[in-house]
């Protein structure tokens, strides 16, 4: 809502500098966005008039000027052609600052003196539009009748300031000036000045020819109807000063029949409709629900198809207006209409928002209906609308006016507990201050009993009805300000993560130590996601939940993996020569609990990661590269930190989108919990990757369910341990994890520490086997070991291994 | 005899001087006082000595022996100690070279700044909730006083899944979630932190963002508790010099409400290009709970109070970081990630 200043100040005694009271407005809860200064840059510039004009000596296109601007008459040398002797032109004089930025100071023009300049629209920034096509090149000539040395923006009537008002939904009522003023004297303490007829009975108007006859079928979608005729109507040019307010509002101005019901509904906040009277079947107005397949041209010239959700103004037959939306093109008043029947009503907002969502179609009366507007107050608007009419020569409004009103609202009056207020608020107003609080909202104030204030709501303000509502107001106009600072009273509570919490944050900080960043992707996703990673259609993962309005089509489905979300943002990295990279993400992956959507999707926290290119090497350490082990060692190094016992890993070929011989399933307590691995060769090529990268996703809740493990004492052995080294041949198929297990089974509780040192296949060993080498650590907790008894158990081990794998010692 | 004993330490005493190194102080130890040293050697003719003389000399040789040897220790260790600071000379480094490299990952600046927020409310004694991201239009909408219809539905665009169900607009839903567990427990005292989703994508606006709502329910709650609770918030993340200012504002599920300005981090409230002048940021929306929102929950609405409020993380990791563009915040540049 644009509020002009010079407007306001009619219809309430202010007088603060227009951007103090957007402030005071704006800390009181009527949000003031901005605060424009329409003569923006038209300061000192005035209206002159040319009194004489000759050619510039040294200058063939120049003209040298004499112009009266109010004092002293000046000398201005002009490029300017259209001007003449006598013609009046706006002057900018020494000091403007116009708004094309040009600052105005006294020059010499080719050795002859100019003191101001004379001025174009484009120079003082005007609407062409709004002038003769005739000035619209050149200097801008003025109506002869223009006052010589009067303020160029007086004499435009734009010597004002408009605050823009960003009204909250519950706040529709400021949609109209004279409940703007309102606010404002509740907000400042100014005086309201509002003229007799914003709360008028029915106009009194002379009976007229004509009778219309209103009806409303379905009262809960149109609680109110008034309809008033206008006889002789003469379409013509609205006056200056309903131009220049509907301007600064932000509305053109279009004949002075449209420019009434507008500049009423910026008084009023009430949306009006003229009809053509004599295009009404019937002379009736029927307020009923679209029949199903009903069709209505709009003023739009657009064909709708209506539907019984949707509200209509029939006459006898057919549809002529969409209410509260748009009218019919049929019933459109044009210059030949000769009698108006004037709608003012109430419609129900839900209906016309889905009425006009459903159609697209969104109007100015659709926006104000939306919000809600006054039911009460409708007679007082068509008084309104008649008062112009007669004052602008429009025409003639008939009596009596139509009122169908078959839903009334009975008055609010709500009983507000002061104790109350100064419970919720914090604060300890006196029964007296909150009555002076409210007092300025004008509503009728009783004192029931101490302590309990009845306060009668008038109809404008549709957002109160509980005793809340009152409080908030009580809050705003008193000053949140005022308002102290304390901490909640009551008993203390301890602040502390849940310790699944704890664990999804210590994960983390695991990762991120591991040397993975965080990265946060989207929790959608597009169809071609998981194409991409070659997933066939009965995957799992394939069953992702679709939105219905999607912003794009990769935008479209609910994530089921971190994966492809990490592959492209590996991706895009690369794309920017960012190619080496150690990312996870931890978050809600989404699968649908049943086929038909009935409830709520199953939501499955993962953790995952992913590696690429290289450790760079640095003057004390060679360029390592990234690979399967360094993803693995960071699980582990998670799965021991966060106490996760009983996590293992096993060779995994099934993954369609890895590679077969490089990818573990990751198992926590014997389940499948997720994968790590590399990638296979077809997704590095579908994601452009330019190396191998190793990823790894696990199911969080299976792993936090398993975590948490509490580090339990042991003794520290007393005595010594003692280090032997195993190395040995096996088949290179032999997955190490096996050897190692046998010589831990072997070994028994003597054997402290089991740690792989080398492996080595290549030109050293036969081929199809492979070395690998042991530090197996003995102690006992009892006694010091003796060399015998340690070498008896070696040797255990060796034949064990010699029995299970055919392992032959290397020396 | 005699002469020959004080000639010896003359001459050891002389040589010792020359000696530089713990080798050849050995080797002259050796000579003078080994088993087959001068020393011994002089002694050896000790028998052709009258036995007057015998002890007179034999003294003197101790005397002697015990001053050589004093001189050699006290030689060796002043070797010793030369030999340790021209090792310590030997072995300096240049300590300017980097250390032992240790890959350091580096968690996104939401991530961050979502902990430090909890971490204050945690200092507080709030506990944290979390609630689904796809989530019942009631939980989203009706409980929160927002009926279909309701204009305060424009005010953030949904994606829905079905006619029912949609991705949270807001964490706000977590609310009801939590007052129907807690019920009928006092206080209720929660933050709940989140994903959250709206049909908007511009420069200012991600169709993807995260909030933290906070509720406290209990007897006796008001608005300047929540004041309290606010101004401790925004001193904790910006600084101890910081200011809020409520602004009343509306939102379906709180009355009275309020937009929450906190005073410019970056000029202290003189106005500067960060506040566009006006010397204040705002950084959340809250309110009082709604009496229908706490019917809702279960409580009844005689006998408790309580205020909500919620913030987007965003924004607080923007300002805190000074990030001008939300854009990098779902880029995930890896050259973006590396400055937190
Ligand atoms: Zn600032």
């Amino acid at each position: 809502m644009r509020v002009g200043y010079k407007w306001l100040k009619e219809l309430v005694d202010v007088n603060l500098e227009p951007q103090v009271l957007a402030d005071k407005m704006t800390m009181a809860g009527i949000a003031v966005e901005t605060v424009e200064n329409l003569a923006q840059g038209l300061d000192r510039v005035v209206v002159g008039e040319i009194t004489a004009m000759e050619k510039h000596p040294n200058a063939d296109k120049l003209w040298i000027c004499q112009v009266n601007t109010g004092s002293e008459p000046r000398q201005i040398v002009t490029g300017a052609q259209n001007l003449k002797t006598g013609d009046k032109v706006p002057v900018a004089l020494d000091g403007a600052n116009l708004p094309n930025g040009v600052s105005i100071k006294p020059a010499k023009l080719r050795g002859v003196s100019s003191n101001g300049m004379l001025c174009s629209i484009s120079e003082l920034n005007l609407d062409p539009a709004d002038w003769p096509e005739e000035s619209r090149e050149g200097i801008l000539i003025l109506q002869p009748d223009a006052p010589v040395g009067q303020d160029f923006a007086v004499y435009l009537g734009i010597d004002d300031y408009v605050l823009e008002l960003e009204l909250y939904p519950n706040r529709a009522d400021c949609l109209g000036m004279i409940n703007v003023a309102r606010e404002v004297a509740a907000i400042t303490g100014a005086q309201l000045k509002l003229p007799p007829w914003a709360d008028g009975a029915e106009p009194e108007l002379p009976a007229g020819e004509k009778q219309v006859k209103v009806s409303i079928e379905d009262p809960e979608l149109c609680r109110r109807y008034t309809g008033m005729l206008i006889e002789d109507v003469r379409i013509g040019d609205s006056p200056a000063w309903m131009k220049q307010r509907l301007a600064a509002a932000g509305m053109r101005s279009i004949n002075n029949l449209v420019d009434i019901t507008n500049y009423v509904m910026l008084e009023m906040g009430q949306p009006l409709h003229a009809f053509d009277f004599d295009t009404l079947g019937g002379g009736e107005i029927i307020v009923r629900r679209a029949n199903a397949g009903e069709k209505l041209v709009t003023l739009d010239k657009a064909e709708r198809s209506l539907d019984e959700s949707m509200l209509v103004i029939a006459d006898s037959q057919v549809p002529v207006g969409l209410a509260g939306v748009m009218g019919g093109l049929d019933s459109e008043v044009i210059d030949k209409t000769r009698t108006i029947m004037l709608e003012a009503a109430h419609f129900a907002g839900a209906n016309i928002r889905r009425t006009s969502r459903s159609l697209g179609l969104r109007s100015e009366a659709s926006l104000r209906f939306e919000k809600g507007v006054n039911a009460a107050n409708l007679l007082a608007v068509q008084g309104r609308v008649a008062e112009l009419v007669l004052q602008l020569g429009a025409g003639r409004p008939v009596g009596p006016v139509v009122d169908s009103y078959p839903v009334q609202v009975p008055p609010v009056s709500i009983s507000l507990n002061t104790a109350r207020v100064n419970e919720v608020l914090g604060l300890n107003l006196e029964d007296a201050q909150i009555e002076s609080i409210l007092a300025p909202l004008g509503f009728k104030l009783e004192w029931t009993e101490k302590g309990r204030l009845q306060v009668h709501v008038l109809p404008y303000r549709a957002d109160l009805n509980l005793e809340v509502d009152l409080i908030e107001e009580v809050a705003r106009l008193h000053g949140f300000d005022k308002i102290g600072t304390t901490l909640p009273s009551g008993n203390t509570t301890l602040g502390k993560r849940s310790e699944e919490q704890k664990l999804k944050l210590r994960a983390r900080h695991l990762l991120a130590n591991c040397g993975f960043s965080e990265v946060i992707n989207f929790s959608f996703t597009g169809p071609r996601a998981l194409d991409r990673l070659g997933l066939p259609p009965e995957h799992p993962w394939r069953q992702e939940i679709k939105l219905m309005n999607p912003l794009r089509d990769e935008l479209s489905l609910m994530r089921t993996s971190l994966i492809p979300g990490l592959l492209e943002t590996a991706a895009r990295n690369v794309s920017r020569r960012n190619v080496d990279l150690a990312l996870f993400e931890l978050g809600y992956v989404f699968f649908p609990a049943d086929k038909e959507m009935k409830s709520l999707p199953e939501e499955a926290y993962k953790l995952a990661g992913l590696a690429m290119g290289v450790i760079p090497k640095a003057w004390n350490h060679p360029q390592t590269e990234m690979d399967f082990y360094f993803v693995k060692g960071a699980l582990e190094n998670l799965f021991g930190e966060l106490g996760a016992d009983n996590c293992s890993f096993a060779a995994a070929e099934d993954i369609p989108f890895m590679h077969p011989g490089r990818t573990a399933a990751v198992m926590v307590r014997g389940k499948k919990a997720g994968f790590v691995g590399e990638i296979h060769p077809d997704v590095q090529e579908s994601y452009e990757l330019p190396g191998k990268a190793y990823i790894f996703e696990l199911d969080g809740s299976q792993l936090f369910e398993a975590s948490g493990a509490r580090a339990e004492f042991a003794p520290i052995p007393r005595f010594p341990a003692v280090t032997r080294d195993m190395a040995l041949l096996v088949d290179a198929e032999i997955p190490v994890e096996k050897v190692y297990r046998s010589i831990r089974r072997a070994g028994g509780n003597l054997l402290r520490e089991v740690r792989l040192f080398d492996i080595y296949q290549g030109a050293q060993v036969p081929a199809g086997k492979k070395s690998v080498a042991f530090s197996l650590v003995y102690q006992s907790g009892e006694k010091t070991l003796t060399d015998e008894e340690i070498s008896a158990l070696h040797n255990k081990i060796k034949k064990t291994l010699d029995q299970e794998f055919g392992a032959e010692l290397r020396q | 005899m005699e002469q020959q004993l004080k000639s010896l330490r003359q001459e050891a005493e002389a040589t010792m001087a020359q000696v530089a190194d713990l080798e050849s102080l050995n080797e002259l130890r050796v000579k003078y006082l080994g088993k087959k040293g001068v020393l011994t050697g002089i002694l050896r003719n000790m028998g052709g000595l009258s036995p007057e003389e015998r002890p007179k000399i034999g003294m003197l040789a101790n005397q002697v022996r015990d001053a050589l040897e004093g001189l050699f220790s006290g030689k060796e260790a002043e070797l010793k100690q030369k030999a340790k600071a021209d090792r310590l000379g030997r072995e300096k480094i240049d300590v300017t070279l980097p250390g032992r490299l240790f890959l350091q990952g580096h968690r996104h600046p939401l991530s961050l700044v979502q902990e430090e927020i909890e971490e204050i409310f945690l200092g507080m004694g709030f506990q944290i909730a979390e609630g689904p991201e796809i989530e019942s239009d009631y939980y989203n909408f009706e409980a929160l006083n927002i009926p279909k219809d309701h204009p305060a539905r424009d005010m953030q665009d949904s994606f829905y899944v079905t006619e029912e169900i949609l991705l949270r607009t807001h964490t706000s839903p977590v609310q009801i979630r939590t007052m129907e567990k807690l019920f009928p427990s006092l206080p209720v005292k929660v933050i709940c932190p989140g994903r959250v989703f709206r049909k908007d994508d511009d420069a200012t606006h991600s169709p993807m963002f995260n909030q933290v709502e906070g509720l406290v329910v209990d007897k006796g709650i008001s608005l300047a508790d929540l004041k309290g609770i606010l101004l401790e918030f925004a001193r904790q993340m910006f600084g101890p010099e910081r200011q809020i200012r409520l602004r009343p504002s509306f939102f379906p599920f709180t009355e009275p409400s309020a937009e929450v300005d906190v005073s410019c981090m970056l000029c202290g409230g003189e106005g500067c290009r960060i506040c566009k002048g006006s010397g204040w940021i705002e950084i959340l929306g809250s309110g009082m709970v709604h009496p229908h929102v706490l019917k809702m929950g279960g409580y009844n609405q005689d006998e408790v109070t309580g205020f909500a409020f919620g913030m987007g993380i965003e924004r607080i990791a923007m300002l805190k970081y000074g990030i001008d563009d939300m854009r990098y915040l779902y880029d995930n540049d890896l050259r973006f990630l590396r400055q937190f």
